[in-house]
Formats: C-alpha cells, structure tokens, sequence
C-alpha cells in the first residue's frame, strides 16, 4: 500500500483502468463486444484514449459519500423545518413538478444507458468512465426521488410520477429523446448524451434553473441539483474526451460524428424548450431569462468549444442559427401552449402579471410585445369575462421531438411551421426542418415513435373523452390540473401565510 | 471570438477560498456572481493550484476536492497531484 501512496494521480489512475484490463481468451473479442461495429465507427488504438478525469475508486467513494452526507443532512433539515414554507411563492412548486416529473426519470434513464454503454464500450478507460457515471445517475435519481417525496407530502401533482412518465402527453417529450439516445448503438448514446446533452447543453437544464432554485427559497432543489452538477462537470469532460477520440481515431468517423452532433443537438434544443418556459414563465423571482442563458452557455461556452474542434472538421450543429433565433420565442410559444391545455396537464398555470410582462418585454426587446403580449391581454380579457380560452382539441404532434405544432416559421412568427415526409405510404409531420432531417435520416425508427395523441385516438389511452385519458394517465382530476388561482395548492398555501400572519400578530 | 474558459462553483465557505485562489493565480479572471453560485471566466485557460488554496485554508487540501464545489465547466482538463487547469488547446 505504500509504495501505491507514492505513485503520482496518473499514474494510480492508469494502474485502476489498463492495469485492470485483460484480453478475453474464451471468446473472440467482436463477440465480447458486439455492438462497437455497426454503427461504422472505426478505432484503432483503444491505448490513446486520454483520461478525463482521474478519480480512482478509494477516491470515488470518499468524495461520493461526502456529498451524500451533506445532501441528505440538508433533504432531512428541509423537511423537518417545512421548508416548503419558505418559498417565494406556491406558483414555484409548479416548476418543480415539471422538473421532478420531466427530468429525474431521465436520470434513472441515464443510468440504465451508460452501464448498458458501460458493458459494450470496447475500451477500458471509457468504460471505467461510464461505469461511474452510470453510478452517479442513479444517486441523481433517488435524490430527487426523496425530494419528491417530501413535495407530495403537501402539493398536488407528484403521486405517480413514474406512471404518467411512460404516459402523459408532455411528458413524452423528455421520455422519447432518451428512448432515442439508449436505442441507438453505444458511441451514438455517447455522442448524444456524453456529449451533446452533458457538455453542448446540460448547463442550461442545471445551472440557470437550480440558480433560480436558490433565488426562490428552494433549498431541496438547489441541494439535489448542485449535487448532481458536481458529478456533471467529470460528465462533461467524458463527453468530451470521447468525441476528440472517435475524432483522432479514423477520418471515416468524422461524418457519422457530425451527424449525431447535428441530430442531438437539435432533440436537446426542443426538449430545454421546457426549461425555457419555467426560466421566463414559473420562477417567481427570476434570475435571467431564457434568452440570456441561451447566450452564456451555448453562443459563448458552445462557440468556443467548436472553434476547438474545428481542428477535426468539426463544424458547429447544423441549425444552430434557427435555435439561437428561435431563443427570442420558444418560451412564449411554449407557454401558450400549456395555458391552452392546463386542463390536461398536471400543473398548473397562470397568466403573467403587469410587472413580469414588463420584465418579459425588457428581456425580449423583439418579440415580446409584438407577437406575445397581446395574446395574452386578450387571454387575460377573457378571463376577466368568465371565457377563460382552453383548447378542447387534440393537437398534431412532431412525430420526432412529439411537440404540439405550435412553433413558428424561422424568421417568420406570424406562421406555423409545418414539415411532412412520405414513408412507406404513410405522411408524418413535423414542426421544424431539424426534426424532418431526423425523421428523413431513420425513417424506420421513427416510424415506430409512441405519440401520445395518436395512441388516445386509437384508443390506446383510457377511453374517447378528454376525462377518460386524463384518468387513465392518474391525474386527480380538479386538484393537479387547471390554473393556479383556485386549486388546493394555492388555498393550502393561503391558509399557511394567513396563519403566519395571524402568529406575527 | 475570444476563446473563454469557465469554472462555476458553489457560493459556500468550502469554495470561498477556491475561489480566492483562481482569482489570484489567473489574472484577467472575470468573477460573475448568481443566486447561490459563483462562475468564473478567462480568456485561454485557467488553473487551480494545490498550494494556494492550501495558504488559504491552513490545511492539506487535495485538488480532487473540487468535487466537492464545481459546478460546472468549460475547457479541457487537466489534474494531477498539484494543480487543476482549464484550457482551449488549440
């Protein structure tokens, strides 16, 4: 043990991954590995592969049960306090039934696809990689799962989470980006989730919104969430070790590489559009706005890091341009299409008030008071006439990011867009040129997508009424859905500052 | 386009003299302060280093520790024993 102690970190790290490795001698090794060939990446040399991170397993588990002691302890104090008490506002719980219910099952997803990835990656030091990563994830997600536990405990909306994650029609729409990442080959899932997801676009899931966590007194969030962003930033460097990899290893890989980069990047564009809409819309106090994120963490963090790879003729995703110009609506477009369908969601929403309107016109200089604004004085005019607007019809979805059609041409937002491709005699639809090049490059994946309106209108989903779908997805009618102003959320949390109120006299 | 660097950490007393340490070793760092994190960007590259942190705080301190407070990052890595540097290799 002593003379390991004097070995320098890469030296203990390189012992941990080549010195544990072997060659197999019962079965060839395309057996043993039988996923690393058809997706045509060629690698040569597995030996150059260079070590993000070097966390050795003593030092993995000291550092991992050090956060765990910390998270719980706080988790726990929140609960034991009533934390809940201490939020800004009852309105901010809705964001985080949309996070705890979206995003954490990712997390769990995420760890079923790096240990698969884990299993089939030919190569020792990004196995080793993925298999820790593979552990993270699912702390990530008992994590949140104790956190929402304690929500449910006093809010609507988070009693079978798991059950309407496989079901509800929103929810789909996280569901299906991973369903995509883990169905794909094991450098695909890499490419998609190491990279694109962690590194290109995972700050914008994290930083911003757990930052807007601790500016709204949430202190389970901000705890889970900047415990799992510990482990994210040794996630981010495997992503990126692996694509400057598959990158030196053989020219040939370049252009399959591009194109993951190009397919991922535009799926996470369309699944952080939900993230948009709690950044401008949910948080009570705000801490920037969509817009403002977009340009941090992907036009400035993104842009060098592409200058950086330019070196392999690695260009910057395709449509990238339409994504950093779609940042000026997507939030607006996305909430309106929640407002109109509250009745189907198990969150609520609200309209905005005088002063976040103003704060929205102030972060959108171009969009807002010209395409969103009215809209919603003329929502809030009916409302105030006892017409509150719901849309009782079922929307068309994109058959690859599976959102309702509700966005808007590029550079045109006076017009909805619509794609459509022919397949096997069959039209599919979709709401952007990025989601129709996906579709057109593997038609017979997507072909076989699970789309949650098609599935109620085949009778897949409960019954023929709204109701009947809307039980069959376990939503307690009249308490998760509906607006904010008049649910039992929002009278349990008036008669807790009321009694506040009462005892501060 | 300048090519930017980034370390975010946690606003906590942990952190507080990683944070000093980055400041001082990398002049030209800008230091952004949000709700509960602090994200710090140079041009180039940016370095951790084992000793001043250890000035800070009067203790050993491993640079693994950062674990313990990152939040996020931009840059390729490297560690060893003495040092955690951020860079734009080309």
């Amino acid at each position: 043990m002593n003379a390991i102690g004097k070995l320098g970190l890469k030296q203990r790290y390189a012992l941990l991954t080549r010195g544990l490795d072997w060659e197999p001698s019962y079965q060839p090794r395309d057996k043993v590995f039988p996923y690393a060939a058809f997706e045509g990446i060629k690698v040569h040399d597995w030996s150059k592969w260079e070590d993000p991170f070097r966390l050795t397993m003593d030092a993995y588990w000291k550092f991992q049960a050090e956060k765990e002691r910390k998270l719980y302890a706080v988790l726990d104090s929140f609960a034991q306090n009533n934390g809940q008490l201490g939020l800004t506002d009852a309105r901010y719980v809705n964001a985080i039934k949309l996070f705890l219910t979206g995003v954490s099952p990712l997390e769990y997803q995420a760890h079923r696809g790096f240990a698969h990835t884990g299993r089939h990656l030919p190569g020792i030091g990004p196995r080793i990689a993925a298999q820790m990563q593979s552990l993270d994830e699912l702390r990530h997600v008992q994590t949140q799962v104790h956190t929402i536990s304690h929500y449910n405990k006093f809010f609507d909306g988070f009693h079978d989470w798991q059950h309407m994650h496989d079901r509800v029609w929103y929810l789909s729409v996280p569901k299906s980006f991973f369903d995509d990442a883990r169905t794909g080959g094991p450098f695909e899932f890499m490419i998609a989730i190491g990279f694109s997801f962690e590194y290109v676009l995972t700050n914008l899931l994290f930083v911003p919104f757990m930052s807007g966590a601790a500016y709204n007194g949430d202190l389970a969030t901000v705890t889970f969430g900047f415990s799992a962003q510990s482990d994210e930033s040794r996630h981010m460097t495997l992503g990126i070790e692996v694509i400057k990899f598959l990158l030196e290893q053989d020219p040939d890989n370049l252009p399959i590489v591009q194109k993951w980069v190009d397919k991922w990047f535009w799926r996470g564009h369309r699944v952080l559009g939900l993230v948009a809409m709690m950044m401008d819309y949910m948080l009570p106090r705000k801490i920037m706005s969509w817009r403002e994120a977009w340009d941090i963490y992907f036009t400035e963090a993104g842009g060098s890091l592409f200058e950086d790879l330019a070196r392999y003729g690695l260009r910057p995703p395709r449509y990238a341009d339409v994504a950093t110009a779609e940042a000026e609506h997507i939030s607006h477009q996305n909430w309106a299409i929640f407002y109109q369908y509250t009745h189907a969601a198990a969150f609520h929403t609200w309209l905005p008030s005088d002063e976040e309107m103003d704060w929205l016109s102030e972060k959108y200089p171009n969009t807002f008071d010209k395409y969103y604004r009215p809209r919603l004085e003329m929502w809030r005019e009916m409302e105030k006439e006892g017409k509150r607007f719901y849309n009782n019809g079922l929307p068309q979805l994109c058959t690859t990011c599976q959102i309702p059609m509700g966005y808007t041409e590029p550079g045109d937002p006076g017009t909805i867009c619509f794609r459509t491709s022919e397949f096997r005699g069959e039209t599919y639809h979709f709401c952007s040129d990025g989601c129709k090049d996906i579709f057109d490059d593997e038609p017979e994946k997507f072909a076989q997508s699970w789309l949650p309106v098609h599935q109620i209108f085949q009778g897949n989903c409960g019954g023929a009424s709204v109701e009947d779908v809307l039980r069959w997805y376990r939503m307690n009618l009249g308490a998760d859905n509906m607006d904010q102003a008049g649910s039992p959320d929002q009278r349990q949390w008036d008669a807790w500052m009321e009694a506040r109120r009462r005892v501060a006299g | 386009m300048p090519r930017i660097v980034s370390i975010t950490l946690q606003n906590t007393d942990t952190a507080r003299p990683i944070i000093e340490a980055i400041t001082t070793d990398n002049p030209g760092a800008v230091v952004h302060d949000y709700p509960g994190i602090v994200k710090i960007d140079r041009e180039g590259s940016l370095i951790i280093r084992r000793a001043s942190v250890e000035e800070r705080i009067g203790r050993d301190w491993d640079p693994q520790e950062l674990h313990l407070s990152v939040v996020s990052m931009a840059g390729n890595v490297d560690e060893d024993d003495d040092y955690f540097s951020l860079a734009w290799s080309h």
